[in-house]
């Protein structure tokens, strides 16, 4: 997610973005996390095609439902306790619950962006009345909305997106909002005003890029927590549906079966504190080549 | 419009005020101006005399708080109170700003061609080659060499004078009739100062009014054609550069002179001269005049009654003093 934007805004303004890219490349951390969260990704796309399994493939063939990990059956991670290859389940795990991260951090990144900055620039009542609402929607239990929303709506994934990313977006919404406010006082703003621009092009094009370090980061930071709270869901049961799956859901399943098939517990568990680990220390890395204090 | 010798901009019994948690702040008070086309007029006073308000509040920009009230007319149309999308219509295309500090005027991530060609680009008043075009002839005009290489970079990649000069290509690219100039030399150097003044006279000289705000008066001196001098919020001296250099009538304009330092003459010891006491504060208000207090002249008449802007007999100069300096000198 964070590289996506990188490279999407890279070409633009090459200036302040190449510096931070050449930062970021020369914070190991962060540049180890970058290259082994690509490597997760890759595995995640790649590793179910290189299994002779399908995700809802049931192995009657061995002795045991849930076999352990062994390069002679072909179940490289094992099998779980319905006896389906643990490795296919594992990365489409990944794939659904890094899917489920990323757009529901976009979701959440588009809303509280546009929300924050338009408060933030314009200021006073409105200003009032829109962080008012958010004041409003922070109040509400969080996880009591999404399994509202769930259990109306029936479970489906691209609901997951939106229910997550349509509370993610308040802190994201607060954090560019304080910073508009304070941008809009600087003489550029002031300039682009007395030229006589429209409100939403000076929001989008003189204020927003300046909060979008700031954005990244947050964002990056806001995946493994969309990742936990997707986990939680579905730990609960109320996320991802059979026979699809995610790291939440394999991890819950796994801790029933710690006990006689530890694997089913561990290796899910590996992947999702891999990524976690990962986000963190680009999240990390990010913000400080980002920092405006460490230009030129 | 039709009649070039009618004036610009108007500003009539301007008033701004500020609601702040201790009350209201009168920034600016009872402010009359006028600016014809290929006329400089300058704004001169310290900090906290209420002349960057006094500009703000002629584009709509005040802060929040702010209230302006009287009048201000740009080729007769009425400005205070009107909406955003019709004051948007006269900035940049009909009023242009020039602001004080070069290194935060222009949008640090954006490349200086986009911010050169967004006015004309938005307003729909260029097509992208032409509205190129245009920004390199802009740049070309203050006198920036190989505008084509300037126009790929970004702000932080200019001096500062350079980037004051783009600033005042961006204002100009609109053509506006009317140019809005807040301490535009302020931040620079002398040498850059000198260039920026010459760029400004040139504006001027192509028919653009120029009302421009500073506090040194040097600038001044080189630019302006009629000095307004504030003090407090209000005018308090109004008159031709010349005669206001030769023979100021205000107390404060003939202290505020006597404040330049000069390499040779002046003050014997070679002391600066200051003025003695702080300006009152805003918010503070007194009946009398605001500057009575620091006043070498000032008896029991100025700190009751406030000395109104009136014509001194058979001269164009105007004066908000009891004693005025030049009647005096009249009289003798």
């Amino acid at each position: 997610m964070a590289e996506a934007t990188l490279s999407l805004a890279a070409p633009r303004r090459a200036g302040l973005w190449t510096d931070a890219w050449s930062r970021l490349r020369r914070s190991r951390a962060a540049w180890l996390a970058a290259l082994a969260l690509a490597a997760l990704v890759l595995a995640s796309l790649v590793g179910p095609a290189l299994s002779a399994y399908a995700v809802d493939q049931v192995d009657w063939t061995q002795v045991a439902l849930a076999s352990p990990p062994s390069l002679d059956t072909g179940h490289w991670f094992g099998t779980d306790a319905n006896g389906r290859d643990l490795f296919v389940r594992v990365w489409i795990g990944t794939r659904v619950s890094l899917l489920v991260a990323v757009l529901a951090t976009i979701v959440s990144v588009v809303i509280g962006v546009g929300w924050g900055a338009t408060a933030g620039y314009h200021g006073g009542r409105l200003d009032d009345w829109m962080m008012r609402f958010v004041d409003v929607l922070y109040a509400l239990p969080y996880m009591f909305f999404v399994i509202i929303l769930t259990v109306v709506f029936g479970r489906s994934l691209v609901l997951i997106f939106l229910a997550i990313g349509a509370v993610g977006w308040l802190t994201m919404a607060r954090i560019v909002r304080g910073q508009s406010l304070a941008l809009r006082q600087r003489e550029f703003v002031e300039a682009a005003i007395a030229l006589g621009l429209p409100a939403h092009t000076i929001i989008f094009r003189h204020v927003v890029p300046n909060v979008l370090g700031t954005v990244i980061v947050y964002a990056t930071l806001t995946v493994p927590q969309v990742i936990l709270f997707e986990s939680f869901l579905s730990f609960l049961g109320l996320g991802v549906q059979e026979p699809l799956t995610s790291l939440g859901r394999l991890v819950a399943e796994g801790a029933l079966e710690m006990e006689t098939s530890p694997w089913l517990l561990l290796i899910p568990s590996a992947v999702l504190g891999t990524i976690l680990l990962c986000l963190n220390f680009l999240g990390d890395g990010l913000r400080d080549a980002l920092d405006p204090r460490e230009r030129r | 419009m039709s009649d070039p010798s009618a004036a610009l901009l108007q500003i009539e019994r301007l008033a701004v005020r500020f609601g702040t948690a201790r009350g209201p702040v009168q920034a600016v008070e009872d402010v009359s101006l006028e600016v014809r086309a290929g006329e400089c007029v300058a704004v001169v006073g310290e900090s906290g005399s209420g002349k960057t308000q006094l500009l703000l509040a002629c584009l709509g920009l005040l802060a929040q708080n702010g209230r302006a009230s009287g009048s201000v007319r740009f080729e007769g149309g009425e400005l205070l109170g009107a909406s955003e999308a019709s004051l948007n219509r006269v900035r940049g295309t009909g009023i242009g700003l020039l602001s004080q500090d070069p290194a935060s005027s222009l949008t640090p991530h954006l490349r200086i061609e986009t911010q050169l060609v967004e006015l004309l680009l938005d307003r729909g008043l260029a097509s992208t080659a032409e509205a190129r075009q245009r920004a390199i002839a802009g740049l070309r005009e203050v006198e920036i060499a190989e505008p084509e290489a300037r126009l790929r970079q970004y702000p932080h990649e200019l001096s500062g004078g350079m980037r004051q000069r783009v600033a005042l290509a961006m204002a100009l690219m609109g053509r506006p009739r009317l140019l809005l100039a807040d301490e535009p030399t302020t931040a620079l150097d002398v040498s850059v100062q000198a260039r920026i003044l010459e760029l400004l006279a040139r504006v001027r000289d192509r028919g653009l009014g120029l009302l421009i705000i500073t506090h040194d008066l040097g600038v001044v001196a080189g630019l302006a054609d009629r000095v307004a001098v504030m003090y407090a919020g209000r005018i308090v001296e109004h008159a031709p550069v010349g005669q206001l250099f030769a023979t100021p009538a205000h107390p404060y304009t003939a202290a505020l002179l006597a404040a330049v330092p000069r390499v040779r003459g002046g003050d014997a010891s070679g002391r600066l001269a200051g003025i003695e006491g702080d300006p009152p504060r805003p918010g503070e208000t007194a009946p009398g005049c605001a500057f009575a207090p620091r006043c070498s002249r000032a008896n029991a008449r100025c700190a009751q009654t406030r000395p109104e802007l009136r014509t001194l007999p058979g001269e164009s100069d105007a004066v908000a003093c009891h004693w005025p300096l030049r009647a005096e000198a009249a009289l003798a």
